[in-house]
């Protein structure tokens, strides 16, 4: 019966809720993405974004509801959507104490690209992000915007059929941002690579999103195309419409003794 | 089998380029070599005519294993806490071959300490037989190395931060290590301490090495690796179910 529910679509979310404690951090969200669209999920700090995808990609086991990614359940076939989707985290992911070619070789034999074929990928997409020349370089000596490209490039390391970013072009400039939005749209338009992406940049979920939707404090409040967000708030730019559904308030953000370290440690960095 | 070994080479490179470990390991057991190893020797001599720096050898080879092992398995804590570990979490990967690859990984690179740990032993005196037995040592050392490095590896599972680190160090390796046979001979020791010698997987594997290295043993070598074969089975299954409970 939940089964009939999962009509075509790569990503199949119904109902889904993620208790922390007392804390509600998904509240009964529900959503689709078709095969080969490129999905925006839009929101405040803290709404509930990056629990949703931690939800999909199987890092996170939900409270109810249901999910399906590329026709699984991450619950009960994780190894399954494991294989199906590439992944850019919020936080960093990379071993700093290997060089980005050792990164990139670890991801393509976990995820069992062969070898030819694992040669010839690194290579391309070392080359396609910038870092081919900089490839046995420690990651540790890379800079902010370098560990981002290099993250980017390894997600699509296994030729995933979704893509998750999550705040994938956060402190990068808008060369690099444009470049790789480029790429993305031309593997979904290409490949039929579905996308699922956040980020607070409004202009580039303007641009590079088929669909849109909006989470404030763990609710799906709006959802559709940018234009008809727009049209709907009857405001001119997506920014505009975003601040005209979610209020001006500032938003607060639990921080776990995880994320003060990541802090502390990216302030040490500068 | 490829993610076990891509795993397993990970750890150990991650160990290989990092001198100051692989220094620091052995800066512990140096100054119980000279300190205990020279100043007990003369009364240890006189009390059983034997030599305290061919009975000490063996534990002071069996505790940078140790510690390096415990270490290797905690560093899962960094792993979390600098975000690598999301990277292995969400990879179509079973969680045992993940726990096996990094247990497996941690364990070689603390035997490489314990060698290098030997060669110093040997360097001021210590003069172990090199026989067919020396096959009986490495697989003792690989066992003790496997155990400590699961523990570590259960322990980091269910811990989000390094805070803890001392406190697991300090009241429960150390005191695994100076309540074990590596120091004193069991059977002249009180009731109390032989008992609890007896209970620690540490003394298992100083015997064990005690009798490969052609010295005085408790046990034996067959009892001491099928004692510390189990525990380790015990221990990996412990650590890879905790593991698979991980969620960031």
């Amino acid at each position: 019966m939940i089964q009939k529910k999962y009509n075509g679509g790569m990503i199949e979310v119904r109902d889904l809720v993620k208790d922390y404690g007392g804390f509600r951090a998904v509240d009964h969200i529900s959503f689709s993405v078709a095969p080969g669209k490129i999905f925006g999920l839009l929101g405040p700090n803290g709404a509930g974004k990056t629990t949703t995808i931690k939800m999909l990609t199987t890092a996170l086991e939900p409270s109810s509801g249901s999910i399906s990614v590329a026709g699984h359940d991450p619950r009960r076939e994780p190894d399954q959507v494991r294989r199906a989707f590439g992944i850019v985290f919020q936080d960093p992911s990379l071993d700093e104490d290997l060089t980005a070619a050792e990164n990139m070789e670890f991801h393509g034999v976990l995820y069992g690209v062969s070898q030819p074929a694992r040669r010839e990928r690194i290579e391309g997409l070392l080359r396609f992000v910038g870092l081919w020349e900089r490839r046995d370089a420690f990651v540790k000596q890379y800079s902010g915007g370098m560990k981002r490209r290099l993250e980017i490039a390894r997600a699509l390391l296994h030729s995933p059929k979704i893509l998750f970013l999550d705040e994938p072009t956060l402190g990068l400039d808008p060369q690099t941002r444009n470049h790789i939005w480029g790429y993305v749209r031309d593997q979904s338009r290409v490949n039929g690579m579905t996308v699922l992406f956040t980020t607070h940049y409004m202009d580039e979920a303007d641009k590079i999103a088929d669909e849109l939707a909006v989470i404030d404090q763990g609710k799906l409040i709006a959802q559709g195309t940018p234009a008809s967000l727009k049209e709907r708030s009857m405001k001119a730019s997506l920014e505009e419409a975003f601040i005209a559904m979610t209020g001006h308030s500032i938003r607060d953000e639990e921080g776990t003794s995880v994320d003060q370290i990541r802090l502390t440690r990216r302030l040490w960095r500068r | 089998m490829n993610a076990l070994y891509i795993l397993w080479l990970r750890q150990v490179k991650r160990h290989a380029r990092s001198r100051a470990r692989m220094i620091g390991a052995l800066g512990q057991p140096l100054p119980f070599l000279f300190a205990m190893g020279f100043g007990f020797g003369p009364i240890f001599q006189k009390a059983r005519g034997t030599s305290y720096l061919q009975f000490l050898s063996p534990g002071i080879v069996a505790m940078p294993i140790l510690f390096t092992a415990v270490f290797s398995g905690i560093e899962l804590v960094w792993d979390k806490q600098f975000g690598f570990l999301k990277e292995t979490l969400v990879a179509p990967v079973p969680r045992l071959q993940i726990v096996l690859g990094r247990i497996l990984g941690g364990a070689t690179v603390a035997v490489v300490q314990g060698f290098i740990m030997l060669a110093v032993c040997v360097a001021v005196g210590f003069r172990p037989v090199l026989g067919a037995a020396f096959a009986g040592a490495v697989l003792i050392m690989f066992l003790i190395a496997l155990f400590f490095a699961g523990v570590g590896t259960a322990i980091a599972s269910i811990v989000d931060d390094m805070q803890g680190f001392p406190l697991i160090m300090n009241f429960l390796v150390v005191p695994m290590f100076f309540f074990s046979n590596a120091l004193f001979p069991m059977q002249s020791a009180p009731g109390p301490l032989q008992a609890l010698a007896r209970l620690n997987p540490v003394t298992y594997g100083v015997d064990g090495l005690r009798e490969a290295f052609g010295g005085p043993f408790h046990f034996g070598l067959g009892t001491d690796a099928a004692v510390l074969g189990a525990l380790v089975a015990c221990v990996i299954a412990l650590a890879s179910r905790l593991f698979s409970k991980i969620q960031i």
